[in-house]
């Protein structure tokens, strides 16, 4: 799992049965300081998670599983909203 | 697995509920000459790490559920070890 913050939404009207009623978001990876790393990416959201928040978020086979009773078309999946990190320097 | 340095810990209310009661927290990859590399990881604590420690991280969904005795779901990786030393011979 890795650490991202929600910077956009994708809207797609037609789309595999699966994804039905699932918000996809455009999320930007980032490392314990808060910090972009990576690229952005495209992923579902299981928890209800709003732009600007940061999150948790797991990737590859695992992100299929986000959603109980489905199998998702997902390589990374929003599983997580995060309140406060705590690091060796605070909260960045 | 790999091995790495706990940098962090994470504040989740709104959560998958396989998270519900456990320890989140942030993990520096290391490489083999005990340098940081690679992105920050989110890692589920089994072991009582803190802040600080080296620890041994399996990074793979089905070993996940299995050390939580939960069904397959979105968790990926997780601290199964605290490390004490390592040792690597650099030639080989």
């Amino acid at each position: 799992m890795r650490l991202g913050r929600i910077i956009g939404k994708v809207w797609a009207t037609a789309k595999i049965d699966t994804l039905t009623g699932i918000r996809l978001h455009v999320m930007q990876p980032l490392d314990h300081h808060r910090q972009p790393e990576g690229n952005p990416m495209i992923a579902i959201d299981a928890v209800g998670a709003g732009e600007g928040e940061t999150v948790f978020w797991v990737g590859g086979a695992d992100a299929s599983l986000a959603i109980p009773d489905r199998i998702l078309p997902s390589d990374a999946s929003i599983i997580g909203i995060v309140d406060q990190l705590n690091t060796e320097d605070g909260d960045p | 697995m790999i091995i790495g340095h706990v940098v962090g810990n994470v504040v989740s209310t709104i959560k998958h509920p396989l998270y519900r009661g456990k320890k989140i927290l942030l993990v520096q990859p290391y490489d083999a000459d005990q340098r940081p590399k690679g992105n920050t990881i989110v890692a589920v604590d089994t072991v009582g790490a803190g802040i600080g420690e080296r620890v041994l991280v399996a990074a793979e969904g089905r070993a996940a559920s299995e050390i939580l005795d939960v069904a397959r779901g979105p968790v990926r990786s997780i601290i199964v070890g605290i490390i004490d030393a390592v040792h690597a011979d650099k030639d080989e």
